[in-house]
């Protein structure tokens, strides 16, 4: 299947540099209005028609897919972060603090991931600006994501901290800081790695489901939620076939996404 | 002494859920009472109240104030069996959660139902007859509704006129799908399996005896799992489909930080949750085994 993979990250790489840089690609930006031209069917100059208050519609997809494709990484590398700070210093001191964090984790697990954070974000301001949404939106993901990767670098931390090396260590005067920052960290960063990749398909989707609920990116900035949430006001699956093309590119990716990990040697 | 041990084992599961419920009670409770807006109501901006009746409905709010003080009066009237009232939809909140619930648990049901029939027999499907198009095709089904966000099923089932219960199976059957695949491959190849095949065994025996049993503990390690999937997926689902339940409810809370409705609608989904788990992990230890 390496051929496969291979193909899943050409996608990304084409996608994420298409995206990076939406405005050499496409002359349109994603909130100006074309007042005389809503609604408007798919022609040479609205590759994808206009939506309701006739922006481009493929300008709002370029631009929604590089918020969703450069939020989510940055999401995925806080709750990465968080785990390893959480989880490695638990698993290497042990003890009660363990106990402690293991049970912190353990309540963080026990409530369903989308009511967490749907409660949460409720509690945070609705009419923010669409900027301050973005950054609401993503550093909740961020986070509120820790917890599962906290428990198995929490488990990889204990295992190292009994290893003979460290032990090696610990005898020839190495200190907490120095164990933890040269000896711990990057043994276990393979680990963050997985789980930071595991994370990214994880909070793309997450991001999705409460832009659709109107939780997620403010308007007029465009994200791949508020772009599938169009999917609402359509009265039939047969009429204007092309507004699921955000679907389908997010299907594409997030599918890519599963690609890179499920052939990435994940170490147990 | 089997029975000993094994009513330890469940009084220590109860005391734990019993814990684990009420810390996350006072958390979200402590979440909202520090939430930007927390104790301002709108009435109060009602020009034709009196000063009287404004500070009459201050003090009617004033037992939220302290959030110890309101989550130990919280904790007294549940005792007595009054979860409080919900401030924004005007109704008692026992009264809501007997009406919402039992809409819920039939949506949990059926997509539980639902999701792992789909699942286990299209798993089942490819451990067994071992074709190439049977994998790939219920593999590439379960990839992509694994890709498709709950809200965008719930918008396509309500868009073909469809029944809203059944996304909550689609989101279950990707990942029991997946997981019970691999179980039951990893199963079936196992030498003793190899042997009853080689005896002549039947199709069905060779699974119910000897493919099925060691897949089993984490087969209901799984299902605690899926429980819990469905529940968060209930949220978009209930809102889109429009079906009077749980989620609903706790997107109306949330929306309008009602502090009694999310407390008592935090405690019971985290106890679904956890006796959910607390179940299916009872079961894998009454099986003798500890599977991961």
């Amino acid at each position: 299947m390496k051929w496969a993979r291979r193909l899943a990250i050409g996608f990304l790489l084409l996608v994420a540099i298409t995206c990076c840089v939406p405005s050499l690609f496409w002359k349109f930006d994603y909130a100006r209005q074309f007042r005389d031209l809503p609604d408007a069917q798919p022609s040479q100059q609205h590759w994808l028609g206009t939506d309701d208050l006739g922006r481009d519609r493929f300008a709002r997809l370029l631009y929604g897919t590089r918020v969703s494709l450069l939020l989510a990484p940055a999401a995925a590398l806080l709750a990465s972060s968080l785990a390893a700070l959480i989880g490695g210093t638990a698993g290497f001191l042990g003890g009660w603090v363990e106990g402690a964090v293991m049970a912190c984790t353990d309540l963080f697990l026990s409530l369903p991931w989308l009511f967490l954070l749907i409660t949460v974000r409720a509690l945070l301001p609705l009419n923010v600006s669409p900027l301050t949404s973005v950054i609401i939106t993503f550093a909740l993901l961020g986070c509120l994501g820790w917890a599962a990767a906290a428990r198995v670098v929490c488990a990889d931390a204990r295992l190292l901290r009994h290893s003979d090396f460290i032990l090696l260590a610990r005898a020839s005067g190495s200190g907490g800081w120095r164990l933890l920052l040269r000896h711990l960290l990057p043994n276990i960063l393979p680990v963050l790695g997985a789980q930071f990749w595991v994370s990214i398909p994880l909070f793309i989707l997450t991001e999705a489901n409460l832009g659709i609920l109107g939780l997620g990116v403010a308007e007029p900035m465009p994200s791949w939620g508020s772009l599938l949430r169009e999917l609402e006001s359509y009265s039939s699956l047969s009429s204007n076939p092309w507004q699921f093309v955000p679907l389908v590119l997010f299907i594409l990716v997030v599918s890519s996404f599963h690609l890179v990990i499920t052939n990435r040697e994940i170490p147990t | 002494m089997q029975w000993r041990t094994t009513f330890r084992g469940l009084a220590k599961s109860a005391v734990a859920v019993l814990i684990t419920v009420l810390i996350g009670g006072f958390l979200s409770a402590t979440l909202l009472r520090f939430a930007p807006g927390y104790g301002v109501d709108e009435s109060e901006l009602d020009t034709r109240l009196s000063n009287s009746s404004i500070q009459a409905i201050r003090q009617a709010n004033g037992d939220q104030e302290n959030i110890l003080v309101f989550y130990a009066h919280y904790l007294g009237r549940m005792a007595r069996g009054d979860l409080g009232m919900s401030r924004t939809l005007q109704q008692p909140v026992a009264q809501l959660l007997r009406e919402r619930l039992p809409e819920t648990l039939k949506s949990l049901g059926l997509g539980l139902l639902v999701g792992w029939t789909l699942g286990l027999s299209l798993a089942l499907a490819v451990a067994l007859s071992r074709r190439w198009f049977v994998d790939t095709f219920a593999s590439l089904s379960a990839g992509v509704l694994l890709c498709v966000p709950a809200a965008v099923l719930a918008l396509l089932f309500v868009l073909a006129r469809a029944p809203g219960r059944l996304v909550l199976g689609l989101i279950i059957f990707p990942k029991v799908f997946r997981y019970s695949r691999s179980l039951l491959l990893r199963s079936a190849a196992l030498p003793h399996v190899l042997t009853a095949r080689a005896k002549g065994l039947s199709q069905l025996r060779v699974l119910l005896w000897h493919i099925l049993p060691p897949a089993k503990p984490q087969l209901l390690a799984l299902f605690g799992v899926s429980v819990s999937l469905a529940l968060a997926a209930a949220i978009p689902v209930e809102v889109l489909c429009d079906l009077p339940g749980i989620g609903q409810l706790a997107w109306k809370a949330a929306l309008g930080r009602d502090l009694y409705l999310l407390v008592n609608l935090t405690m019971l989904v985290t106890l679904v949750t956890l006796v959910a788990n607390s179940a299916s992990n009872f079961a894998r230890h009454s099986l003798g085994t500890n599977a991961p």
